[in-house]
């Protein structure tokens, strides 16, 4: 996985350097060495962050060849070690959780591409540019003119979503009328983005042979999801400026053809899925709303998550409530019928230990750098969101941006570019060792002495063990920045 | 269990269970503040980061003195010490117990055998030199130099010094209950011991390391829930730090003392500091119930057991059969045959024949008849070849025993056994009861069959009861017994067990342990005699008898020294209470941060976001007193929470999920609001201390 995973680092990183001298470059400039690394590392990680702008850097060869490729992959990639993980619960006394080559291709083969083939063809007949032409100059009502490149659009937007990749064609993204193009669009978009992560569960819930389990992780992920965009929706209609009430709402930044609720709902799924697409400008939200997009990948990723990331992340959580809980049922924990011991301990621990240390001192070191300091474009509190933003949506392989910030430069595009690649792979590594860990056990037989992990208790549980350990995590530095900003 | 004080000077004396004596944090509080040295420290990664976070707020409070850098840095020392108090009261217990456990363990002199037994000599030697393998002559008045087995004689043996139980057992060569142990005294009589163990390896030597906690090593769930811990350390050592870069950038940059401040108050210190505690507690807690766990993991697999295996006799039964009817045969009176049964089992010492004659007592009036009255009585004992019993009086012969051998004794007379009487017979066999038939023949007259006695089992009373607990809590119970499948069945039945092994060998128990844990169950057994060491060994937790043999208490990973097998019920219980504290004390601890970010937070940066004082929901006086309020809190909690983290948390049988909601209801809920309430408190207080309003 890792040795697939650094050849797919170089090969774009590669193609993106030579794009100038290959076919269909359109004559885009030439990216530089550290932002060249930092896309190759997004768009592997699965983060797609784009510190570039799409339209006006790269041209359709890596588009096509690099970029769509790693949607594909990057996100098989995530299902891939799921699929072993749940393997570690359902295997007994062995050390193989499955081939990684084997399920990369099936996923690839019998999931990803069916369902992008027909859905491209679905988006391109709601209006969205598919075709292989180069910039259109075209003159715009005002009497300027507009160079306007077309592209493979459809086709790669549409496993952007559904691979919870977010890396858009063009820099504005899902706010684009080529990429977004009506309102249709706007909601099979959500629908695109949220249908793998939340579909996954009942996977998991059928491999381990008890749909009652998957259910219970779906149930937590669907509170989440609910809250949140309810909350975030809530949060854009209620602003305190002046203008923003006489207009009902907080609109800037917001396409005025998809309005604040459908705005809301995106942000809220985008940043919960790890997608990172963006169809409007979260720096422009509202305090609190824009706060909650941060807290929403603060969560790891889980509420439902990007592709396999999302319920491995979950599923390593529910570890530690099962853990705990466990106890206070007096027997020692056990999952799906596996013992929680030291090893499984120390590999769940160092799981939930990485992203707030690579998202804190990222931040911390940001902050502390007179340099990287210039780069806000805004002051105080706000600015000091966009710099938390940028490092929770790299380290959490979101991808999405505050915007507002200049990321451009060698310290960020090497600095976001490391917090993507550790954020990523070391989870992964961890989870691929606690699965390990559990298929070398023998089961566990449920008595009435088990702990039930399908009950609305074990629910309940499970959200307010997210809650709290995120929230104690990040709340001092959310206090810094949208809570300080939120409150007057 | 019997723990008061035995009437020897020098057995032990008990604390009774749950009892909690604030004189006794007074008494642990030098053991608590030599426990401050860091290598010792480092072993608990959470209360080593708040002793070196008080370290450095000492460097601080020292470079610029306020009454509030060393109010917060006086606090967080106090913490520390509340840590290491909790330990060292735990451990404190356990040292009491060991200082009379050495007592006993007085310097003896052996009369070791040379040659024994080709010849009688003797040599005298101190008792630690003797070894493995030596026989030693041990007579009334002396001591027992070493454990081993009574190889020769019969001898009582007064072992308060162990269990606290001054009634003198009886120890024999050959058998079951041929164990003795060092530091022992022989009552009377002689025997000769064959020394079994190596000196400083004696029972009582790993008894005192066991109670002084010398032994203690961390056990596997204790080590997996310090991973956690550590781990969350980790984060909010990670959270507090970069914290700083970031007030700077919003122009607050917060003193040292406050940042450790929040780092202490953050990380999970109330179970960090009575981890160990509980731990120690827990065994603690199976000593005063007179049971010696060889190892916390033993205590802790106690707590996960899926299946009991119980021997029958003893433990489920009273371990005798009891008499219950008299079913006369067709023409006899029933009168008639209490009055035969009677008189057939006055010579009977066997505690059947003693309850027939009790039954024919109470059920038909019958006065007992002393062996005297009846002068001219021939008693004809019970022998295992004719399986009867009786008395031949006045030319009158009665006879009682197994159906088979009465049948065969009065049909060579010429009698004859009905069909009714048979049928009975059958009758109380299918109910899992022992027939005993009753006949009586007159002078040359032909024999006849009076009728049936039924002997039954007695289930003691409430196991079906705690059966039922059991089966709450998720615990299969299998009976093992020797008797024939038919009687086992109907025993089980009424006792209320799961399951149970009829005429078990020591193979098939054996076999029955694999084949549960090849289930992935864990099996808890008892037993005493050698033949069932391999299956103590075998289960994952074996509670040895103390009255059985070395062997079987070397098996096993638990000593019963009242060697009551209904015990094993709640060493369970013990077990699950241990892991049950240490997860409420987790949910506690982590539930608490909450309140602690509300009390600190505001109170570090309202000055620069003047919004943030909304967080303030307390109401709490000046940032100094909310940032002091919370670290006395938290350093108070601790101490609060030490009776607890001894006694337990009260645990009651039932099923997993209404003993979660009620875990959660208490310790989470209550983990989230009572710091509220006590910060609240101890702000009320703090804000007329001058220098810190």
């Amino acid at each position: 996985m890792l040795a697939f995973s650094a050849l797919s680092v170089l090969f774009l990183y590669g193609l993106i350097r030579l794009q100038t001298h290959l076919l269909l470059s359109l004559g885009v400039p030439e990216m530089e060495a550290h932002q060249a690394w930092n896309t190759a590392v997004s768009f592997t990680t699965n983060t797609n962050w784009q510190s570039y702008s799409g339209e006006s850097a790269m041209g359709h060869l890596v588009q096509m060849a690099g970029l769509a490729v790693q949607n594909f992959v990057s996100a098989a990639v995530g299902i891939a070690v799921v699929a072993a993980l749940i393997r570690g619960f359902t295997r007994h006394r062995t050390d193989r959780v499955g081939n990684f080559w084997v399920d990369l291709t099936r996923i690839s083969l019998r999931l990803l591409l069916p369902l992008s083939i027909v859905l491209a063809l679905v988006l391109a007949a709601s209006g969205m540019v598919q075709n292989l032409h180069g910039f259109h100059q075209v003159t715009t009502l005002t009497g300027g003119t507009q160079s306007i490149p077309g592209g493979p659009v459809a086709s790669q937007e549409v496993v952007k979503l559904l691979g919870t990749n977010g890396g858009g064609f063009y820099n504005a993204n899902s706010a684009h009328p080529f990429e977004n193009p009506t309102g249709f669009t706007n909601w099979l978009e959500v629908f695109l983005l949220l249908v793998i992560p939340f579909a996954l569960p009942r996977t998991f819930g059928r491999m381990v042979g008890d749909h009652r389990q998957g259910y219970a992780v779906v149930a937590v992920m669907g509170l989440f999801w609910a809250a949140s965009t309810a909350l975030v929706t809530f949060f854009e209609h209620q602003h305190a400026g002046s203008a923003l009430q006489a207009a009902g709402a907080a609109l800037e930044g917001k396409e005025q053809r998809f309005g604040v609720a459908a705005s809301s709902l995106f942000a809220a799924s985008t940043t919960l899925t790890s997608t990172g697409a963006v169809n409007s400008f979260h720096d422009s939200f509202t305090p609190f709303g824009g706060g909650l997009t941060v807290f929403d990948m603060m969560l790891g990723e889980i509420a439902p998550g990007g592709t396999g990331s999302g319920l491995y992340g979950m599923l390593v959580l529910a570890v530690v409530a099962v853990f705990v809980a466990g106890l206070m049922v007096g027997r020692t924990p056990e999952y799906l019928g596996k013992k929680l011991g030291g090893r499984e301990m120390k590999f769940a621990s160092l799981y939930i230990l990485t992203t707030p240390v690579l998202v804190l001192i990222g931040t911390g070191a940001a902050i502390a750098l007179p340099g990287e300091r210039a780069g806000m474009l805004n002051s105080g509190p706000h600015g000091f969101s966009e710099v938390l933003y940028a490092f929770t949506s790299a380290s959490n392989n979101n991808g999405s941006a505050f915007a507002g910030i200049t990321v451009n430069t060698t310290w960020y595009d090497t600095a976001l570019g490391l917090a993507m690649v550790l954020g990523r792979f070391l989870p992964m590594v961890f989870v691929l060792a606690l699965a390990g860990s559990l298929a070398r056990q023998q089961p566990v037989p449920v008595s009435a002495g088990t702990l039930p992990t399908h009950r609305p208790l074990f629910v309940g549980l499970l959200s307010s063990v997210v809650l709290i350990v995120v929230g104690l995590t990040y709340f001092p530095a959310l206090a810094l920045g949208p809570i300080a900003e939120g409150l007057h | 269990m019997p723990t008061t004080a035995p009437a020897t000077g020098a057995a032990p004396q008990r604390a009774a269970a749950g009892l909690f004596d604030p004189k006794l944090l007074l008494a642990a509080l030098p053991d608590a503040v030599r426990k401050l040295d860091p290598r010792v420290m480092v072993k608990n990664p959470v209360m080593f980061v708040v002793e070196v976070g008080s370290a450095v707020t000492t460097v601080a409070a020292v470079a610029d003195p306020s009454v509030f850098a060393w109010a917060i840095t006086g606090w967080l020392w106090l913490t520390t010490v509340f840590a290491n108090l909790a330990e060292a009261v735990a451990e404190g217990r356990g040292k009491a117990q060991a200082e009379s456990l050495r007592r006993a363990r007085t310097e003896s002199v052996a009369r070791r055998l040379t040659d024994w037994p080709s010849s009688r000599e003797e040599e005298e030697v101190p008792g630690t030199a003797l070894r493995s393998g030596d026989h030693v002559v041990v007579e009334a008045g002396q001591v027992i130099p070493g454990d081993g087995d009574v190889v020769e004689g019969v001898a009582s043996v007064d072992e308060s010094a162990i269990t606290g139980e001054s009634a003198p057992v009886i120890r024999e060569s050959g058998g079951d209950r041929s164990a003795v142990t060092g530091g022992t005294r022989v009552l009377s009589d002689r025997i000769v011991v064959r020394i079994t163990s190596e000196p400083g390896r004696t029972f009582i030597d790993r008894m005192i390391a066991l109670v002084e906690g010398a032994a203690r090593q961390k056990t596997p769930n204790e080590i997996a829930l310090n991973i956690l811990l550590a781990s969350l350390t980790v984060v909010f050592l990670i959270a507090v730090v970069t914290l700083q870069p970031m007030a700077t950038y919003a122009g607050a940059p917060q003193p040292t003392v406050v940042l450790v401040a929040l780092i202490v108050a953050l990380i999970p210190t109330t179970i960090g500091a009575l981890l160990s505690a509980i731990g120690i507690a827990g065994m603690d807690r199976l000593v005063q119930r007179n049971v010696l766990a060889m190892s916390g993991r033993a205590v802790e697999a106690a707590g996960d057991v899926d299946t009991l295996l119980l021997d029958k006799t003893g433990t489920i039964t009273l371990g005798n059969r009891q008499a219950a009817a008299f079913l006369p045969a067709p023409g006899v009176g029933a009168d008639e045959l209490a009055d035969a049964a009677q008189l057939s089992s006055l010579a009977d010492e066997i505690s059947e024949g003693r309850s027939i004659v009790v039954l024919a007592k109470t059920g038909h009036g019958l006065r007992e008849r002393a062996q005297g009255e009846l002068a001219h009585a021939a008693w004809v004992p019970f022998s295992a070849r004719t399986r009867m019993s009786g008395v031949d009086v006045d030319g009158r012969q009665v006879r009682k025993g197994a159906a088979g051998s009465v049948a065969h004794w009065v049909t060579s007379g010429g009698g004859s056994v009905g069909a009714e009487v048979a049928a009975l017979v059958d009758g109380i066999s299918a109910a899992g009861g022992t027939p005993l038939v009753v006949a009586e023949r007159h002078g040359a007259r032909a024999p006849r069959v009076l009728g049936v006695v039924h002997l039954k089992d007695v289930v003691k009373e409430g196991m079906r009861e705690r059966f039922e607990e059991l089966r709450r809590m998720g615990i299969r119970t299998v009976m093992i017994t020797g008797d024939n499948p038919l009687t086992a069945k109907a025993i089980a039945e009424e006792a209320g067990v799961d399951d149970f092994l009829a005429e078990a060998t020591p193979e098939d128990k054996m076999a029955l342990i694999k084949q549960e844990q090849a289930g992935g169950k864990l099996v808890v057994m008892t037993g005493d005699g050698t033949n069932n060491a391999p299956a103590l060994a075998q289960s994952d937790v074996g509670v040895a008898m103390n009255t059985g043999t070395m062997a079987a208490k070397e098996a096993g990973n638990m000593v019963d020294l009242d060697s009551n097998p209904t015990k094993l019920i709640e060493i369970v219980e013990i077990g699950k209470q241990l892991l049950i504290t240490r997860g409420a004390l987790t949910t506690f601890s982590i539930a608490n941060d909450v309140a602690k970010y509300f009390a600190i937070i505001p109170a570090m940066f309202a000055g620069v976001y003047p919004g943030l004082r909304h967080l303030n929901v307390m109401g709490l006086h000046s940032p100094t007193s909310a940032i002091t309020s919370a670290v006395v809190f938290n350093a108070l909690v601790i101490v609060g929470l030490v009776p607890l983290a001894l006694r337990g948390v009260k645990y009651r049988p039932t099923d997993a999920s209404s003993l979660l909601a009620r875990n959660i209801g208490i310790y989470g809920i209550g983990g989230l609001v009572v710091p509220f309430v006590g910060i609240k408190a101890i702000d009320l207080l703090v804000q007329f201390v001058p220098g810190l309003s």
